[in-house]
């Protein structure tokens, strides 16, 4: 078990972690989210004692890491892939840190096998690509075969068949007891591997619980209702039902019924009720990315002005005649609406008044305008 | 519209491409998809010119890259790792790249506050993360407003909102008529921007197919169903000579599947015996799902290529 | 503007904005003239100690380029670091979808980078000439003597075309770290070592550094079997091979 009690990390006065209390418990896959510049890899780091925290505590079953009494066999962690030795094979580079910790060399074998790189095991990692590398990261993790595993973006630079390797890899760890702690900007990836969410966003605490109580708390799901195809008046006495028991309809283009407010048994008593037949009846719940970037909004509004992120959600505005608006003064790092980028030629050949214009498409510039 | 003919790369006894030929159209977002290992790296060096096929060509607008006039403005491109020197700041890397195609000044800041580096465009890019990094080399995509569009991997790096970001952008780039080729090893940000897809395994054409011919020809689909009166349901369906077996989804304990989509006969039939439904719906599988059908076939030398779309 | 001009300006963008090339030219013109004028003024002071045979081929021009031996690593790093860096960077992919006329992108960063390093070559050699003949004191000569001010040419020269050198090689190497550990060497001793031993001496006259420091003599010591115009023509020879081989790399190798 991972715990942290009021860390708080500080650059000078930069506060990068403030006061961060959660637990991280065994037997689980607990994805640790956050927006970039979060805090997210400075908590790992303090996690495994490479900072130091400015004030607070972490611990890993009780005790701080340089207090572990054999660190490397309790804890694995796959920080950065690319902290690697160039010219070292990658059993070597294996091989060194068993020996560091004591463990056997059989297990460097073991752990090439487990990752797949037992082909390669004897060239030097230089050559690796991302994923390879990431793979001899896992690797590294795994040596010690560690009750407590720490992953900073484990897919990164994998393929399909990797990325599903890892999920399945994460999950078999916790099932086994041990505390896994991932860290992933990949909402469809943590939706399908983490069964607890913790979510920071500035160095604070957002969020602290299960996956599925996390979008359930953070979006709106529905529920898609289908009657058999040609039975409009069926149709219309389903929604009149529907709404008389307070639920919320509407009519989407394929035909389909959207419904909210109403629990789905009490959508099939009521359609029995008045008679219709359902075809379809299917629950909806929104994206972890969804809930995700509900929560995140939030946090953006309270966030200071030279945040990287404080723009990234603005709604694109269109600006009559389809041109660029100019960032706004305090915009610093926001990507400006996409609204005139690229207007078709004919429409906007000849620009009225371009303070910011963006050219147009696909007409050639004229050599002059390079000056 | 970038066309891909009888395209091949040798690297000594290794073929990497073999015979690749397909059509990239405008207006759509093609995903381009494989293994590592498959090819899709290459394949994108040789529309570039970086690479020089052993045998086949690659034609931009008509034309092999290296004859267009000022690439820039008609290919914009996104390549794996980055091409950028870091001890040049962001502006004056886009400028050099913008007076190489006589490209205006001004659109270098334009396209600097469209990835959301204004701020930073005066700094070296030694300092800065992946996702940064993946921002800049998307500025110089669009440097010269180019009508097709190359990214390789353009989520990496990235967190949430910039994923969502470039998700966005690649969508609005297709609806504005242009061409857009992106690879990608995320099978599910795949199946939220791609119209059409085409995959490679062992550098060989494994299917060139809209994204919903590709899911239906490679993926299983079922329907779900599931009522309070659970043996009920299963009597029911039984005896309408439908197969039913127990879900094995998490989150979805106590639903029967059924191949194929039968919603309106297992709804008809709910209906004539009165059951109550918790659920009825039509599922498919994920692109993932098919992606990994059809490629684990590729390493037999399965070549399958799927129908052609008009 | 023409294709050409534009990928000239791009190419001039690209040099002036990376510091640590710039810095590359700053030191060779430091290193030049600093060590030229500290070897001028030793000399000077020790001018009664040289041998007679020494004191009557007395060559000042020549002295006041010795700084020459070190500076010019300078100027090879800068010719390395210009074309070496679009590779180890991996900015040579954006040059390239850029300007994919591969011959087009070679001749605008050559001419461009070429040009700066002549005028920083000039700049040292007159400086170190002229700050060298004050240290020299009474043994100093000018510019208005015969065949000094052709000296003085000659040394700018060769200072640009060593780089230009070392840029053509580079784009058959490549990578900064081979192109440094082949270079580096070969100009700093092996070139020294041929030049020197009897045996080899023959071959090593015609090294493009022996060959092009003889344009930076005045005096005829008598080792060399030819004159300055045809040392600089020999450099300038190894220069064009070495172009033509980067040149024939570039074309047919995958970026």
């Amino acid at each position: 078990m991972i715990e942290a009690t009021g860390l708080t990390k500080s650059y000078g006065s930069k506060t990068a972690v403030y006061n961060l209390n959660f637990r991280v418990q065994p037997g689980k896959v607990t994805g640790f989210l956050g927006p970039n510049g979060a805090g997210k890899s400075t908590t790992m780091r303090m996690i495994l004692g490479l900072d130091a925290p400015t004030n607070g505590s972490v611990t890993i079953g009780g005790h701080q890491y340089h207090q572990l009494p054999n660190a490397p066999r309790l804890v694995g962690a796959l920080l950065d892939a690319n902290a690697k030795h160039g010219g070292r094979s990658a059993r070597a580079h294996l091989l060194c840190l068993a020996q560091l910790s004591g463990i056997p060399a059989r297990r460097v074998d073991e752990v090439l096998d487990v990752v797949g790189l037992t082909q390669v095991a004897r060239k030097r990692s230089k050559g690796f690509s991302l994923g390879m590398g990431q793979r001899l990261g896992i690797a590294a993790a795994l040596l010690g075969d560690p009750q407590v595993l720490l992953f900073d973006e484990p897919v990164n630079g994998l393929d399909p068949e990797g990325i599903r390797w890892v999920r399945e890899l994460m999950r078999r760890l916790a099932s086994e007891g041990r505390t896994v702690f991932v860290s992933s900007h990949l909402m469809s990836e943590m939706a399908q591997t983490a069964d607890h969410l913790i979510v920071i966003g500035r160095g604070q605490l957002m969020a602290d619980l299960p996956v599925r109580a996390f979008i359930e708390q953070n979006s709106t799901g529905f529920a898609r209702v289908r009657t058999p195809d040609g039975d409009e008046a069926g149709r219309e006495k389903l929604v009149r039902a529907l709404a008389e028991a307070g639920g919320q309809v509407l009519a989407e283009p394929e035909g389909t019924l959207k419904v909210t407010g109403v629990e789905l048994p009490r959508i099939s008593e009521l359609a029995h009720a008045a008679d219709v037949r359902l075809w379809e009846l299917s629950p909806h719940h929104a994206s972890l990315e969804e809930a995700y970037m509900r929560m995140t909004q939030g946090a953006v509004d309270y966030r200071s002005s030279d945040d990287q992120r404080s723009g990234l959600q603005a709604p694109p505005q269109q600006v009559p005649g389809g041109w660029q608006q100019p960032a706004g003064p305090q915009g610093g790092y926001a990507p400006p609406p996409l609204g005139g980028y690229g207007a078709p030629p004919p429409a906007h050949a000849a620009p009225p008044h371009p303070p910011h214009a963006s050219h147009q498409a696909a007409a050639p510039y004229r050599p002059e305008d390079a000056r | 519209m970038i066309e891909l003919s009888g395209l091949t790369k040798r690297y000594g006894l290794k073929t990497a491409v073999r015979e690749l030929t397909c059509v990239i159209r405008p207006g759509l977002v093609t995903g381009f998809l494989g293994p590592n290992g498959a090819g899709k790296s290459t394949t994108m060096r040789m529309i570039l010119g970086l690479d020089r096929p052993t045998a086949g060509r690659a034609l931009v607008e008509g034309r092999p890259y290296a004859r267009l006039i000022d690439p820039l403005t008609v290919v914009g491109a996104l390549l794996e790792a980055r091409s950028v020197h870091p001890g040049r700041t962001a502006y004056h890397h886009l400028l050099c790249l913008a007076q190489s195609n006589g490209i205006p000044r001004r659109r270098v800041g334009e396209v600097l506050d469209l990835v959301g580096l204004g701020a930073v465009g005066t700094r070296r890019p030694k300092g800065f993360s992946l996702g940064m990094g993946q921002r800049l080399g998307i500025a110089s995509a669009l440097l010269g407003d180019p009508r097709i569009l190359i990214f390789d991997e353009p989520v990496n790096g990235l967190d949430p909102e910039g994923i969502h970001w470039v998700r966005n952008l690649i969508r609005r780039l297709a609806s504005e008529g242009r061409t857009v080729f992106v690879s990608s090893h995320l099978m599910s940000e795949m199946a939220l921007t791609a119209d059409h897809l085409i995959v490679i395994g062992q550098g060989q054409l494994l299917a060139d197919t809209s994204m919903a011919g590709f899911i239906e020809e490679n993926a299983r689909s079922y329907t779900r169903v599931r009522s309070p009166d659970r043996e009920g349901l299963l009597d029911a369906l039984t005896h309408a000579g439908l197969d039913a077996v127990p879900s094995r989804d998490p989150g979805a304990e106590g639903a029967w599947e059924l191949e194929g989509d039968r919603t309106a006969a297992v709804g008809e039939l709910a209906a004539d015996r009165r059951l109550v439904l918790h659920e009825l719906g039509h599922h498919r599988a994920s692109l993932e799902e098919a992606f990994m059908r059809l490629t684990s076939q590729s390493v037999e030398y399965q070549a399958h290529v799927g129908a052609e779309e008009g | 503007m023409s294709p050409m001009s534009r990928v000239l300006l791009s190419e001039w963008t690209k040099i002036r904005t990376v510091r640590a090339t710039l810095w590359t030219l700053v030191s060779a013109l430091v290193v030049t003239v600093a060590l030229g004028v500290l070897i001028s003024a030793l000399l000077n002071n020790t001018f009664d100690d040289l041998a007679r045979e020494d004191r009557l081929t007395f060559d000042p021009t020549f002295i006041s380029f010795s700084g020459t031996q070190l500076g010019q690593l300078a100027m090879i790093a800068f010719g390395i670091l210009v074309v070496a860096n679009e590779y180890s960077t991996g900015m040579i992919r954006s040059s390239l979808s850029a300007v994919p006329v591969r011959g087009r992108l070679l001749v605008a960063k050559l001419a461009v980078a070429t040009a700066l390093a002549l005028a920083v070559g000039m700049v040292t050699a007159f400086a170190s000439f002229l700050l060298g003949q004050l240290a020299l004191g009474d043994h100093r000569t000018d510019l208005s003597e015969p065949g000094v001010l052709r000296a003085v040419f000659g040394t700018g020269l060769y200072m640009g075309l060593i780089a230009l050198f070392a840029m053509g090689l580079t784009w058959v190497l490549r990578s900064p770290l081979l192109s440094f550990g082949v270079q580096i060497p070969f100009f700093f001793m092996i070139s020294n070592i041929l030049a020197n031993v009897p045996a080899t001496e023959k071959i090593g006259d015609y090294l493009p550094d022996q060959a092009g420091s003889r344009a930076m003599a005045v005096v005829d010591t008598g080792g060399w079997p030819y004159g300055p115009w045809t040392g600089l023509l020999i450099m300038l020879a190894w220069v064009a091979a070495a172009v033509l081989a980067g040149w024939l790399v570039l074309r047919h190798r995958d970026a």
